[in-house]
């Protein structure tokens, strides 16, 4: 276990390392980094002491060793539109986008399990086709279209509910959230639904193939003629057998929920850290995009982790499977 | 459709067994022919669409914004309304769509042909190569899509080439690791081993005799990512950082009709998503059909 876990933490960080060089080449070696790291308006005189100042005049060795050195202190420039550092920036709106990952995660689960359970043990019925085509469906929606429509229909014509912007934060133990208030709820509601679509889907599908490969073995058969309940060797036995798999996926996908909230928090105006990085693209906020950049990989690379050692401890095969 | 029917295409080639799967289930088959009348529409387009959308002197600024329906200054009929600078909405769906489809097709085409080289390489070297490029494609899968395309087109800026560049790029792990999986199995039966002893090009052995045998799930991840192209490229599109403002494709003009689309006009979003949504919809349909049917071990 140990072992394992050494060498996948060797590996997180080698991934880092690179990450690091390809952020570092993108910003600094491709293109002209003052252009980049210098507001448009700056004087001659400025560029001349910005240069020295941020050492460009050295070779790219030195470079890259001075922006390790202050990434690794949390120092990765100054955002030019808040002059503010972006790493604080980046962590002042990280809550509001894994608020709606996680919400998006839990509505997934909760929709997705019960419905692929009901396909899964209904194979070849018209329930099962609808839900499996609906799942399709659930794939083929573009996330930004699929999220203009709910405004359209929820908002504009029913006027239901709300589509910009967070609502109300109140506060629970100490952690500010959306879900406190009734107005951050019903502000909620909206993005957490464009963003979990996907997932729902992807539930759905990994639920039912589960429940398919399942069913047949011998540990439901006994539990039948022990004369258990149908009901009881679904909920219990056969959902537990199937929840490994799901728990892996959605774990890794918890990332792509935090990828995906970028076009979510775009359309809901959610004032999350997605949205700060459109606006800094636009913006030309360079600073901002690489700290983003930076944070993301290391967040993909610390869940990549956490679900890797989760699922060896919940089916050990696996870890033989990859020492072997 | 009946004439295909009626000629009852042999199972046992590969895309005998693929048409006999499609033709079987109405679902798929309704799938296949949308997919075929939409590649149809987009390939005689300009023949198609009322107007050219793009050529100013067709165009009528005093049309902007008509609901779907209404009457244009010349008389003729916008049956799907006009957006903001008057264009037909009905044409520049249709431009649209030729713009979507080639950007998917030809990244994913491209996608496919890098990847499967280097997942063959991967699978017949062995050693060194292998573990090279897998870990290239672990790297590469283990951050979403939108995500590393994102990132990319935000540091080398936008533009039709840029935007494939960024697909492909995002794209050629998957065949990789399909057509890899594939090859190992086949590696170590005797044609290969034949076809070594026969002093065969390394070139000629991977992609003459291995290769064939490989093709099922290269044909449903074909199917599947010219699916996820095309919406990704919307995506990026929408975002503003895809195509340009002189190159739009379905996601650009969903992404022109999102100002306005509180406002009440919901054509100029709405339609184009719709087509999008029906385009990426029966790609997926005929992807999973073909899934079931080749039935090569995938994951989701």
């Amino acid at each position: 276990m140990t072992v394992f876990i050494i060498r996948r933490l060797s590996q997180s960080l080698l991934v880092l390392f690179l990450t690091s060089i390809i952020v570092f080449a993108g910003i600094y070696a491709i293109g002209n980094p003052i252009d980049i790291l210098i507001a448009g308006d700056a004087t001659p005189a400025e560029r001349e002491q910005a240069i020295r100042a941020l050492g460009l005049d050295r070779s790219l060795i030195e470079q890259y060793g001075t922006f390790v050195w202050n990434a690794l202190h949390g120092d990765l420039g100054r955002s030019f539109v808040f002059n503010q550092p972006s790493i604080d920036l980046i962590f002042n709106r990280m809550p509001a986008t894994l608020e709606l990952a996680f919400v998006a995660l839990a509505l997934s689960l909760i929709l997705g399990i019960p419905l692929g359970l009901w396909a899964g043990l209904k194979p070849g019925t018209a329930l099962d086709e609808t839900v499996m085509t609906g799942s399709i469906l659930g794939f083929s929606l573009p996330n930004f279209w699929q999220g203009m429509m709910l405004i359209m229909i929820f908002s504009v014509w029913l006027g239901w509910l709300p589509s910009t912007g967070r609502g109300e934060v109140g506060s629970v133990l100490g952690i500010h959230t959306s879900l406190a208030t009734w107005s951050g709820l019903t502000h909620l509601i909206l993005p957490a639904v464009n963003l979990a679509l996907f997932n729902i889907s992807l539930v759905i599908r990994l639920t039912r193939s589960g429940v398919r490969e399942t069913m047949p073995l011998d540990f439901v058969k006994f539990a039948r003629a022990k004369g258990l309940s149908e009901r009881r060797i679904v909920s219990v036995h056969v959902l537990k057998n199937i929840l490994i798999p799901i728990v892996t996926v959605v774990g890794v996908e918890f990332g792509s929920l935090v990828a995906f909230a970028i076009v979510t928090e775009t359309i809901f105006a959610w004032p999350g850290m997605g949205k700060l990085l459109i606006d800094s693209i636009m913006r030309l906020d360079r600073p901002v995009v690489v700290a983003y950049l930076l944070v993301v990989v290391t967040l993909f690379i610390v869940i990549n982790f956490v679900v890797d050692l989760l699922y060896s401890l919940l089916d050990p095969r696996i870890r033989l499977g990859s020492a072997s | 459709m009946t004439a295909i029917a009626l000629r009852k295409p042999s199972s046992d080639t590969l895309v005998g067994r693929a048409l006999n799967g499609l033709l079987k289930s109405p679902k798929a088959t309704i799938a296949a022919v949308i997919c075929l009348l939409l590649l149809l529409t987009a390939l005689i387009g300009p023949w198609l669409a009322p107007q050219d959308p793009y050529d100013l002197m067709q165009i009528s600024i005093m049309d902007a914004k008509l609901a779907p329906g209404s009457e244009s200054m010349s008389g003729g009929t916008y049956w799907l309304g006009t957006d903001g600078q008057g264009r037909d909405m009905l044409s520049a769906m249709i431009y649209g769509l030729r713009t979507s489809l080639a950007v998917g097709l030809v990244s994913g085409i491209v996608a496919l042909g890098i990847g499967t080289t280097l997942g063959l390489m991967a699978a017949y070297f062995g050693g060194r190569v292998d573990t090279l490029i897998m870990r290239l494609v672990d790297l590469m899968l283990g951050f979403p899509t939108i995500l590393v395309a994102l990132m990319l087109l935000a540091t080398i800026g936008q533009g039709v080439g840029k935007v494939m560049f960024a697909l492909v790029l995002v794209q050629w792990a998957l065949f990789a690791r399909a057509v890899r999986s594939a090859a190992l199995i086949e590696k170590s039966k005797e044609y290969v081993e034949a076809a070594a002893c026969l002093d065969l090009s390394k070139p000629r052995i991977l992609f003459g005799h291995l290769l064939p045998n490989c093709l099922p799930p290269l044909i449903v991840i074909g199917t599947l990512q010219v699916a996820n192209a095309i919406s990704a490229e919307a995506t990026l599109s929408f975002l503003g950082i895809g195509l340009p403002i002189t190159e739009p494709s379905l996601g650009l003009l969903i992404a022109n009709g999102y100002e306005v689309l509180m406002s009440g006009q919901y054509w100029i979003s709405v339609y184009p998503g719709l087509l999008l949504v029906l385009l990426v919809f029966s790609i997926n349909i005929v992807g999973d059909r073909l899934r079931e049917v080749l039935n090569p071990r995938l994951e989701r």
